[in-house]
């Protein structure tokens, strides 16, 4: 399971910065949204991958280590939150910059070939 | 846990409450509402900054703790005396900026205040949060805010420059979640003072880890202070912003130097163990190579709002530097001159507009924006009418425009001297027996002293260029409610050179503290003796 998640990790990570320094503002959105899952993924992978324990502590305490670390969960889900809006935000601008540019050039002009 | 200590939580929740009761009001007839609110609100931001910080200069840090969990284990705010001095710097630049944006850039675009009083909120909270995932909500927070308030206005040039400013941002973003991530996964805690206390104890094998993470979050930080080679969006974006932001945007660079000062110190300062002085090194050269590379760049802009732009590159290499350095005598000076120049800056972003506008360049581009944005929110030109004409005009602004030039290149009489005067003092004499002055030293020295002199000719060249060398430029119409904000900021310089004792006697007790981390730790994490109320179950 590591193994896959850490692969997966480092897929889309790489997927994403190479789409971010693409030359086109749709490209960059999407690369931006492919590292945002990456980042999403590592932080749940930095609360130690653990499969079929619960979060949340039953009444009685017993032993904290059959539990899965909560906060990585909470993180994840202000990260994906804040991500979501922000990438919402940048769709608008793009979409600005696309409409007073006349081009999806993320400098808004075509580079004079 | 009432009265005024209660008052540490106002700088976040009056902005909030003021910016969404803003979007309630907001529409052309109740723009004088909203805009009367907004004063209001941040008048009222200012007292309470001013309360505070006069609060904290007892020595006492005030720990309000949301939902009253005990420190480690939920959100805290720390008050001390660096969070007090940058929420009074903040607020009155804030002031400065919104009172000048009444005049007529208010009306440039939608939702300016709840936009601007949202930005306050995410960098008052910045300021004073103890815990770092709830630092990264309020970057975020104050970022959103800004994304809008740099567009505001409209036009190409802001597009552009915005796009370019939001990606880079958005990625620095996602960096600051990888460090903060790799510091949870090694040490299990998310506040700085737990940190602070567990930063020694680390294990060597996971110590790599750490610092790593570390390093990503600094990377993070480093790029929204701009310092070199991640600062090349900045005069660009800082330059297409329209004036009243730009003089806000001077602090925000600053939220970065604040949390690299803060968390250097504090998790890596002397009491770290064996990761002692992490990144010193790299903040000292880099803020160095921030300097030089801003000197060069006020030398080559023939925009004054670019030189603007490079003039915060400069001021904000030089507290990285000062930072990198690591002793107590410079950070005081480094604060000093933080405050300096950001009031310097943020006085010189507004003056700018004044000065342009007289000139074609500026009329252009806000013919351009008003030609993409559309006109109706546009002012008339005989409304500008309605405020006082000033008298000699041309005359005051030249007064305005040595001030600016005179504080942000360091010169004598302003307070840009003494703040680098106390730098450079500090630096040169390290206080160790050996009174040998050390190679940083020397460095920051000279290239401090060449920034300067550069940064003069800049000024001097683009003061020439503006008011002696243009024959054919019309005198700007400049209103007083434009005029005073910029005028307000000087003499806060002014007073700061006039009251410079006592200032660098709060500057130098803000190191001594910073530099003694023990204390911040203690106060954070053992405030649950002053009502325990859930503690018992421990």
């Amino acid at each position: 399971m590591e193994l896959v998640l850490a692969i997966g990790i480092g897929t889309l990570a790489a997927s994403g910065v190479w789409l971010i320094l693409r030359p086109r503002t749709f490209q960059v959105i999407i690369g931006l949204s492919l590292l945002s899952y990456a980042v999403n993924l590592f932080i749940v992978a930095m609360g130690r991958a653990r499969t079929g324990a619960p979060v949340l502590i039953a009444k009685e305490i017993g032993d904290p280590s059959k539990y899965a670390d909560p906060l990585p969960q909470a993180l994840v889900l202000t990260a994906i939150v804040i991500s979501f809006a922000t990438t919402a935000l940048f769709l608008v601008v793009l979409l600005a910059s696309r409409g007073l540019a006349r081009t999806d050039h993320v400098d808004g002009q075509e580079p004079e070939a | 846990m009432s009265g005024i200590a209660d008052l540490v939580i106002a700088p976040v929740l009056l902005p909030l409450l003021a910016g969404a009761g803003m979007l309630l009001l907001n529409g052309e007839r109740q723009r004088a509402v909203v805009a009367g609110l907004n004063v209001a609100a941040t008048l009222a931001l200012v007292c309470i900054a001013a309360v505070l910080l006069a609060m904290s200069d007892t020595g006492t840090r005030e720990v309000y703790r949301l939902g009253n969990w005990p420190a480690p284990f939920g959100i805290v705010l720390v008050l001390d005396r660096l969070s007090a001095l940058m929420l009074l710097l903040t607020n009155v630049l804030a002031l400065a900026s919104v009172v000048f944006s009444l005049a007529r850039w208010h009306r440039a675009g939608a939702h300016f205040h709840s936009l601007f009083q949202y930005l306050l909120m995410g960098l008052n909270g910045a300021f004073l949060t103890g815990d770092l995932f709830n630092l990264f909500v309020f970057f975020e927070l104050l970022l959103a805010a800004s994304y809008g308030l740099l567009l505001h206005g409209s036009g190409l040039t802001r597009v552009k420059a915005g796009l370019h400013y939001i990606v880079v941002n958005l990625a620095a973003s996602l960096l600051f979640l990888v460090g903060v991530s790799l510091i949870y996964g090694v040490t299990g805690t998310l506040n700085m003072a737990d940190l602070a206390a567990r930063v020694p104890t680390v294990a060597p094998e996971s110590r790599g880890l750490l610092e790593a993470g570390a390093g990503v979050l600094a990377v993070a930080f480093l790029l929204k202070a701009g310092m070199w080679p991640l600062s090349f969006w900045l005069p660009t974006a800082y330059a297409a912003a329209s004036p009243p932001v730009a003089s806000i945007f001077a602090i925000m660079t600053k939220v970065g130097v604040y949390i690299v000062l803060r968390l250097s110190l504090l998790l890596f300062g002397e009491g770290a163990g064996a990761s002692a002085g992490f990144g010193s090194d790299w903040l000292l050269w880099g803020g160095l190579a921030t300097i030089v590379f801003g000197t060069i760049g006020t030398l080559a802009s023939q925009d004054t709002a670019r030189l603007g732009g490079f003039s915060v590159l400069v001021s904000s290499g030089t507290v990285l530097a000062a930072t990198g350095i690591g002793q107590a005598g410079v950070t005081s000076g480094a604060l000093f001159y933080l405050v300096s120049s950001t009031l310097g800056i943020g006085a010189f972003f507004l003056l700018v507009e004044l000065i342009e506008r007289g000139r074609e360049p500026g009329a252009d581009v806000i013919a351009v924006t008003r030609e993409a944005y559309g006109d109706e929110d546009e002012v008339d030109e005989a409304e500008g009418d309605v405020g006082i004409a000033i008298v000699a005009t041309m005359g005051l602004l030249g007064v305005a425009f040595i001030g600016c030039a005179v504080v942000i290149a360091g010169l004598p009489p302003l307070s840009g001297f003494i703040a680098k005067f106390a730098l450079l003092a500090a630096a040169l004499n390290p206080g160790d027996r050996s009174g040998a002055v050390p190679g940083s030293g020397w460095a920051l020295l000279v290239v401090l002293i060449l920034s300067g002199f550069a940064t003069l000719v800049a000024m001097s060249r683009a003061g020439l260029r503006i008011f002696w060398a243009s024959p054919d430029r019309t005198v700007p119409r400049v209103r007083a409610i434009e005029m005073g904000p910029v005028m307000f900021l000087l003499m806060i310089c002014v007073a700061q050179t006039i009251l410079a004792g006592p200032v660098i006697r709060f500057m130098q007790a803000t190191a001594q503290s910073l530099h003694a981390p023990a204390g911040y730790v203690s106060d954070v994490l053992q405030t649950g003796a002053r009502s325990g109320r859930h503690l018992e179950g421990k």
